[in-house]
């Protein structure tokens, strides 16, 4: 199965639980309240939030009557997403060695999976990846990495529980400079965005990389996890503000969560999604494509 | 943040002079604030227009009280809805009465329930029980390590088994607990996705092997409108004793509360605030209500009058 089928299959899961058919059940209507007050239901149950679902209808009611070639309100509202969404890809060609990825997040949201994935993605490219164990705080967060390590064949680089996590962001990247490899990798310990002594941990490791490597972090990344509310704002604009987010990874859309709150996230603070998590395993990792992910969102069925 | 909704309101009460009823139409803007503030709060689409239903029709009509202005008469009712619909006055407690007594924890990936086993094996080792840990997440890299490490910090052990097979660690560890005499067995499982199916078989299969004093569902208190999808799911399979909200020490606004509650039936028991050992606390409902609507100082007001 190649990795977009995957990915298809992932979101099929849930597109079917919920909104089965949904086309034809908008496909020949008209864009009345009755179905204005269903699109709303489905944008806010995706978590999309009321503010920008109601701008969105907005957007979609001028263009309706602008535009009569949609035969389906649906399929507007759709191509309305698409066009909402910024496209920004995470860097496969780099000029830079090594090329710095940060990777943050709240706690639990899939930070140290997804950069296992991503160790994955770019060995699979022929790139030497270093993975820096820089959660030194949770419980056996360093075996965790270490584990995915071994089974990636990449190289980790850790410190003991309780340590620096800015030293071992260091080494990592005097390791990756003195062996000349491509990318370090660096997972850092879940916080919430509330907590300014844990932010300021972070600050730290970001200027560490930023003096070691001219330019860098080149990717700066907030895991978002798929199944987050309206709090997926408050998170984006506090990491944004305390480190500079270029980027956002949306995780576990294998449920049924629809991950509405990332297109608000990119909506509200132009922070593009990047990628897309949908397992527990190292390939379950997409590029983001806003036509399937809008598509997942709204239960509109892929073959057309 | 939390001044927000009443800033509104206050608004949109002003015109209302005195202390006259209040009326469908007197009540309409203050409806849409409060629907608006529990959709923000991520309380789920239909549990919303329910909740607003319910209100509006005990709202009309009813006369507002001496020392209330009408904007806190409404308040009062949504408030009071509010408590009910997260099970009022009830006492939910964990409950454990057999020896040993077992408690198994559930939920989605990275929710919190390694963290709470660790949190719930200390609580009890403080109260004097002898408590043991069980690592029955055989998938996840390192679960089996994350728990071994927690029970060291706090001095509680951790039966491991083989490490392999989750349902051979949980049999086993019903006999090890026996004859090491341990009263409260907490059994860490791995995070499934609620559409799983063969994962959400071993789960039944684990609780028929236990028979579990309480089977808690653990939930991020972050999680937006598909709560009530996976909590349903999950009480559905399982028949679920409660819940427990985690990371509730952020700024969320913890609407999963409401609806969790609303679909299952079954009550949220303990709330995580933190990741330190110690942040594990009982559950009161009224203590949420104001974080849910979104204001603070107005209900604490009309709890005197
Ligand atoms: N279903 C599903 N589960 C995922 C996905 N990504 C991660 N997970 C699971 O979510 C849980 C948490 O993932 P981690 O990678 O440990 O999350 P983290 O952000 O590093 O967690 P902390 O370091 O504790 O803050 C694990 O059980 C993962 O297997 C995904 O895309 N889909
Ligand atoms: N701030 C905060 N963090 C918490 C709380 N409870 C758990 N965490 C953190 O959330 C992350 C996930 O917690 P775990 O206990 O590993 O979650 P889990 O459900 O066992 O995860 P999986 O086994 O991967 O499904 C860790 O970083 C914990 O430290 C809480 O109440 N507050
Ligand atoms: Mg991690
Ligand atoms: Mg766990």
């Amino acid at each position: 199965m190649g990795i977009f089928e995957k990915f298809k299959n992932g979101l099929s899961k849930a597109r079917n639980t919920i909104f089965k058919n949904i086309k034809t059940i908008f496909s020949g209507k008209v864009l009345d309240d009755d179905v204005l007050e269903e699109l709303e239901e489905i944008l806010i149950m995706s978590d999309m939030g009321v503010e920008v679902s109601h701008e969105i209808l907005e957007e979609l009611k001028s263009r309706y009557k602008a535009d009569n070639s949609y035969n389906d309100p649906l399929l507007l509202l759709r191509d309305i997403l698409v066009e909402n969404l910024q496209k920004d890809e995470v860097v496969n060609d780099f000029q830079q060695k090594p090329y710095v990825i940060l990777i943050v997040g709240v706690n639990g949201s899939g930070k140290t999976t997804t950069a296992a994935k991503l160790a994955k993605m770019y060995s699979s490219q022929g790139k030497e990846v270093v993975l820096a164990a820089a959660d030194t705080f949770r419980a056996a967060a360093i075996e965790q990495l270490k584990e995915w390590g071994n089974r990636l064949n990449t190289t980790v680089i850790a410190h003991q529980k309780g340590s620096d996590a800015a030293a071992v962001v260091y080494d990592a990247i005097t390791h990756a400079k003195s062996r000349g490899k491509d990318i370090v990798l660096i997972d850092t310990a879940g916080r919430l965005h509330t907590k300014s002594n844990l932010m300021d941990e972070l600050k730290k490791i970001r200027r560490v990389v930023e003096r070691e490597v001219p330019g860098a972090p080149h990717e700066t990344l907030l895991v978002l996890d798929g199944t987050t509310g309206q709090n997926g704002i408050s998170q984006a604009k506090a990491f944004k503000e305390a480190i500079d987010i270029t980027g956002i990874v949306v995780t576990k859309l294998d449920g049924t969560a629809k991950g509405g709150i990332a297109f608000a996230i990119n909506h509200e603070l132009n922070i593009p999604i990047k990628l897309v998590g949908f397992g527990e395993k190292e390939d379950d990792l997409q590029i983001f494509d806003p036509q399937s992910y809008c598509n997942a969102l709204l239960g509109v069925d892929e073959v057309e | 943040m939390f001044e927000n909704l009443q800033k509104k309101l206050t608004g949109v009460f002003k015109n209302l002079s005195g202390k006259g009823k209040l009326s469908e139409k007197n009540i309409k803007d203050a409806v849409r604030e409060v629907k608006l503030s529990l959709l923000e709060a991520d309380v789920h689409y239909k549990v919303v227009k329910e909740l607003i239903d319910r209100v509006k029709e005990e709202a009309i009509g009813s006369k507002v009280l001496e020392s209330l202005t009408p904007d806190q008469e409404f308040i009062r009712i949504v408030r009071d809805d509010l408590i009910e619909l997260m099970g009022g006055k009830e006492n939910n407690k964990i409950t454990i009465s057999r020896n040993p007594g077992f408690i198994m924890l559930t939920g989605l990936q990275g929710s919190g329930k390694t963290s709470t086993a660790a949190k719930l094996a200390n609580f009890y080792k403080k109260k004097g029980k002898n408590p043991l840990l069980v690592a029955a997440d055989t998938y996840r890299p390192a679960a089996i390590d994350q728990l071994v490490q927690l029970g060291e910090d706090i001095g509680i052990p951790v039966f491991t088994g083989d490490r392999v097979n989750a349902l051979k660690i949980v049999e086993e560890s019903k006999k090890y607990a026996e004859k090491l005499l341990h009263d409260i067995v907490i059994v860490d499982t791995a995070g499934r996705l609620h559409i799983d199916e063969k994962m959400m078989e071993e789960l039944e299969n684990i609780k028929k092997l236990i028979n579990p004093d309480e089977i808690l569902m653990v939930v991020d208190s972050m999680v937006g409108q598909d709560a009530v999808n996976s909590a349903k799911e999950f009480n559905d399979k399982l028949d679920l004793s409660g819940f427990v909200v985690s990371k509730l020490d952020g700024d969320s606004r913890g609407g999963v509360i409401i609806s969790i509650r609303y679909i299952t039936g079954k009550p949220v028991k303990l709330v995580g605030v933190g990741e330190k050992i110690d942040d594990l606390e009982e559950f009161y409902p009224d203590r949420y209500v104001g974080r849910i609507l979104g204001m603070g100082d107005v209900l604490s007001f009309i709890e005197k009058v």
